[in-house]
């Protein structure tokens, strides 16, 4: 059975018919073609499929389509624009805070999710900002550099080492 | 020093932007019209025999376009190994493991799919299983292949120098048991596949693989077809770690319901079939045996090892050999002992992960390093140093160190981490260790005997004379390789890296053998350089006709053409490369001539200007049975210190910081050595810490999620110094050779001797879960009161 939805992704407006047991990740990656959502477990514990929702981030492989209905969402596709990275994104490039790059937009999209609410995290801040995102290649240290040179303390230059 | 313009710097990865913004395409991220869904049909019993499978409720369902089982499939046995090829696409006559895999589906969507998986019945005769290394050694034990009495897979004996004799003139002898844990690589990305075939008949597989050389061998051996009429293409891959270094039932499958059914079909793996698969880290058992003189000389080594195999063989002869050969150094060792067993039980099989087969027994064999140091007073670094071998050194199995920055290392990480003031004097609960470890930089040999090239790189200029492109087979898996290869023909041509484009990862483009051994840098990055350098040759070969100035006098640096010593006059060039580009916007603008005009010239008076590069390695030594594992052109080697924290009243264990030193030879990119020496020491973290997959009673795995099976999160990293030390390799291109898994060696021995240093105990068995450390200071408390 299919319902309509009507919801916002990276300022876009969707309206949408989707059977009720699909899931908000498949929906994106499926059915919209937006792929930079990854799916690396599907059960809700690697946060590869992280988008932001209405302001907070989510496992979307855990919300149904349906329960995103009238739902502002950005998703890592919405980040970048035609003049270029997003300058989270950009940190990350130059920091060398991608590997294998499957986990990187779940964990970008966790970065940026603090960044909004927190223009200047704390190292400890950082790290639970990203703790429901695992990343087997990196060990995590360059992308702590990363998200550390985007704090308004360290932009302008100065390098993140945590 | 010689200057380098491109490598030894800290380079964005070319894939970077791409994987940043979600554009980079992994497999799952294709999508065909008309596309098909398969799934599969796995054994619920560790081990059964299969009386009848009826397919038939399964066909019926409507969307269901073809159910297979080994009727269709076949029955060739293939593998990792020759000479051990164990498996076929479907279990025939029994089933050997939970998660063996009987028939599959391919249906017009994936939820039909599994719906007619489940309709499919099979009936089953339930066989006793067993479980452990223990009982499937036991007399009358249940037999899991016929071929192989008494369970075991595999044997190895070896001796070099003469061991009872070295014990002899020993003063100190110490003898341990270690004891390790199944381990899952635990990639993020689970294996996924797509395949399809065209008119023509070619059968074009897209997978998440690290060796798509290897997978297409399989695929023609085992579909029976023209292996020219088979590619192998992977997009990017999200982690491999050895795990994805052969072709799975999945990627088989796939290929037989796409050739039957003239049709695209994908297939994904879910996170419980990932741990099904299993094919990752073997549980080891090591009792090792060294002799030591009172003034720390190593002088013999004796060493049991068993493996816990799982039910087929996988990569299992290879990680049984590479237990034993990889202690042979880096201590000058001149005599050795090993024997080993790999066991076959009734649970998903192990394979290769990253240190294959070497990173438990090097963390057996660090700890009565320092138990030795302990012994005779001495400080563990001062015993390593002392032992240690040196560059252009050969162990007693004849594995050749051709470079060798192991003392390097030490200084290095003795200094990062004020070593000298720290050991000794820390406070009870808190303490510091250190080991050392070294890994191949390629194997020696491929997988199947063969003289092919391991691995061949194509270079192309294009014909307006502004890129050079490189086409190769190798596999980017996240390493960071495509970055590696292009900045190694980027400064072999002489020209920035903005000007290289490269393709990669299509059995199309040449010869791989792919991402695993550690081998890409130092095998490709030849072929690589090679390939560079044939194009440079070339033109500046019409360059020195065209100026009528000696071929030796020319030089292309970071894109411009250097002329030794007189500059001649090439306005006659420049007006025509002019010439040709009207109206075109990117006429040179510098007094020099460009390697761009340069290249146009060359192409307008040769044609396309292609080079070519290829590489295998010499002779590596060895007569000896199983001397080919090991042997390679190079070893990288590293030195690490740990430093942790232990809750004496709960056994939690925190790393306050590891200091990390690894010689890689000259560092093509410095963002990805020190990418992967982080990597590895986090993978050692959680090996050390937590990681370990648990099964039940009935050979069901009961952790198979990241959830219960727990690898290092954002929360356990601890701060890593990672210290680049570049020895020059005489064997690898520039003198580079591998850090992808000689980094993960020293990690947890370091752990392990830190953790001693907190609490005088030692653990013989991981993971030092909080509950196993504190019965170990309980079972050492009532020892001492007693």
């Amino acid at each position: 059975m299919k319902r309509i939805i009507n919801l916002t992704i990276n300022k876009i407006i969707y309206e949408h018919a989707v059977e009720v047991n699909t899931t908000l990740a498949d929906f994106l990656r499926y059915e919209l073609g937006l792929t930079g959502t990854k799916k690396g477990c599907d059960t809700g514990d690697c946060g590869a499929c992280t988008v932001i929702l209405d302001g907070d981030t989510v496992n979307s492989c855990l919300v149904l389509a349906v329960q995103a209905d009238g739902a502002v969402i950005e998703t890592i596709e919405g980040l970048s624009n035609e003049d270029g990275l997003h300058p989270l994104q950009q940190a990350f490039v130059e920091k060398g805070a991608i590997q294998c790059g499957f986990c990187s937009p779940g964990v970008i999209m966790s970065s940026k999710n603090l960044l909004d609410k927190n223009d200047n995290p704390s190292n400890q801040e950082i790290r639970e900002g990203l703790s429901g995102n695992l990343c087997r290649c990196t060990g995590y240290t360059k992308i702590f550099e990363a998200v550390s040179s985007q704090c308004s303390d360290n932009k302008g230059g100065s390098h993140g080492k945590i | 020093m010689e200057k380098f313009d491109v490598i030894r710097s800290y380079a964005p990865r070319l894939d970077a932007p791409d994987k940043a913004t979600g554009k980079a395409i992994f497999t799952d991220d294709i999508s065909r019209p008309g596309m098909l869904y398969g799934a599969m049909l796995q054994s619920p019993h560790a081990h059964a025999k299969i009386i009848s499978i009826d397919t038939s409720k399964a066909e019926r369902l409507e969307g269901v376009k073809a159910v297979i089982t080994s009727k269709e499939a076949g029955t060739i046995k293939y593998g990792v190994s020759p000479a051990r090829y164990d498996e076929t696409v479907f279990a025939t006559d029994k089933v050997r493991y939970v998660g063996d895999e009987i028939a599959a589906v391919a249906a017009t969507t994936l939820e039909i799919a599994l719906k007619a998986v489940d309709l499919i019945q099979v009936e089953y005769k339930v066989l006793p299983a067993v479980l452990t290394i223990e009982d499937a050694m036991k007399e009358g034990a249940p037999q899991l292949h016929e071929e192989f009495a008494g369970n075991l897979c595999a044997e190895v004996h070896q001796e070099f120098g003469n061991v009872e004799e070295g014990f002899k003139k020993c003063d100190i002898i110490k003898t341990t048991t270690m004891k390790s844990k199944r381990q899952d690589a635990a990639f993020i990305e689970m294996q996924a596949c797509l395949a399809e075939i065209d008119r023509r008949g070619t059968l074009t597989l897209t997978t998440s693989s690290q060796v798509p050389h290897y997978v297409q061998r399989t695929v023609a051996m085992v579909l029976g077809m023209d292996v020219g009429k088979i590619r192998v293409m992977k997009p990017y891959v999200g982690g491999g770690f050895g795990i994805k270094a052969a072709a799975n039932h999945q990627e088989l499958v796939c290929c037989i319901l796409a050739r039957m059914l003239n049709k695209p079909v994908k297939m994904n793996f879910t996170r419980e079939q990932v741990f099904k698969y299993a094919r990752a880290r073997h549980q080891f058992t090591h009792v090792i045996t060294t002799g030591a003189k009172k003034d720390g000389t190593l002088v013999a080594l004796k060493h049991e090892c068993y493996l816990d195999g799982g039910a087929y063989t996988s990569f299992g002869i290879a990680t049984v050999y590479y237990s034993g050969a990889l202690l042979s150094g880096p201590y000058k060792l001149p005599n050795m002992s090993y024997d080993g067993y790999r066991v076959y039980n009734n649970k998903p099989a192990c394979g290769a992960q990253r240190g294959h087969g070497a990173v438990i027994a090097r963390a057996a064999f660090e700890q009565q390093m320092d138990m030795i140091a302990e012994e005779i007073g001495m400080d563990p670094m001062e015993l390593r140093i002392k032992n240690m071998m040196n560059a252009g050194d050969t162990t007693c199995n004849d594995l050749n160190m051709s470079s060798f920055g192991m003392s390097e290392c030490i200084e290095a990480v003795r200094e990062g981490s004020d070593w000298d003031k720290k050991k000794g004097t820390l406070p009870k609960g808190k303490g510091i260790g250190m080991a050392c470890g070294f890994f191949v930089s390629g194997a020696g040999f491929p997988i199947y005997r063969s003289d092919t090239f391991h691995c061949t790189v194509i270079c192309k200029l294009t014909e307006d004379g502004g890129a050079a492109l490189v086409y190769t087979a190798s596999a980017e898996i996240g390493q960071g390789s495509d970055t590696a290869f292009a900045m190694i023909v980027a400064e072999a041509i002489g020209i920035p890296l903005e000007n290289v484009r490269l393709a990669s990862g299509d059995t199309d483009m040449g010869v791989d053998l792919g991402a695993y051994s550690s081998r890409q840098t130092l095998m490709t990055g030849h072929a690589a350089k090679e390939a560079g350098e044939h194009v440079r040759q070339q033109v500046l070969e019409v360059l020195a006709t065209q100026l009528n100035t000696p071929v030796e006098e020319l030089d292309i640096k970071k894109g411009f053409i250097e002329f030794k010593n007189k500059t001649p006059d090439f306005s006659a060039l420049r007006t025509r490369y002019i010439k040709e580009h009207r109206g075109w916007t990117d006429n040179p603008d510098s007094e020099k001539l460009t390697f761009k005009e340069a290249s146009r010239i060359a192409f307008l008076e040769k044609g396309s200007i292609v080079g070519t590069g290829k590489y295998r390695p010499h002779w590596l030594g060895g007569k000896f049975k199983g001397a080919a594992v090991g042997t390679s052109p190079a070893y990288g080697c590293s030195a690490q210190v740990a430093e942790v924290t232990v809750d004496i009243e709960t056994g939690q264990i925190t790393i306050d910081n590891i200091t990390d030193a690894h010689d890689c030879g000259k560092a093509i990119n410095m963002n990805s050595v020190e990418g992967q020496m982080q990597g590895s020491i986090s993978m050692g973290i959680g090996e050390a810490l937590h990681e370990e997959v648990i099964f039940n009673d009935k050979g069901e795995v009961l952790n198979n999620d990241l959830a219960e099976y727990k690898i290092v999160t954002s929360m356990d990293m601890p701060p890593v110094k990672a210290i680049v030390i570049e020895s020059d390799e005489p064997n690898g291109p520039f003198g580079a050779k591998e850090v992808g898994e000689g980094a993960i060696m020293p990690t947890i021995p370091a752990i392990l001797n830190a953790v001693y240093d907190a609490i005088g105990v030692r653990i013989s068995e991981l993971p030092l879960t909080p509950e196993r450390v504190y019965n170990a200071i309980q079972a050492y408390k009532e020892k001492k009161s007693a």
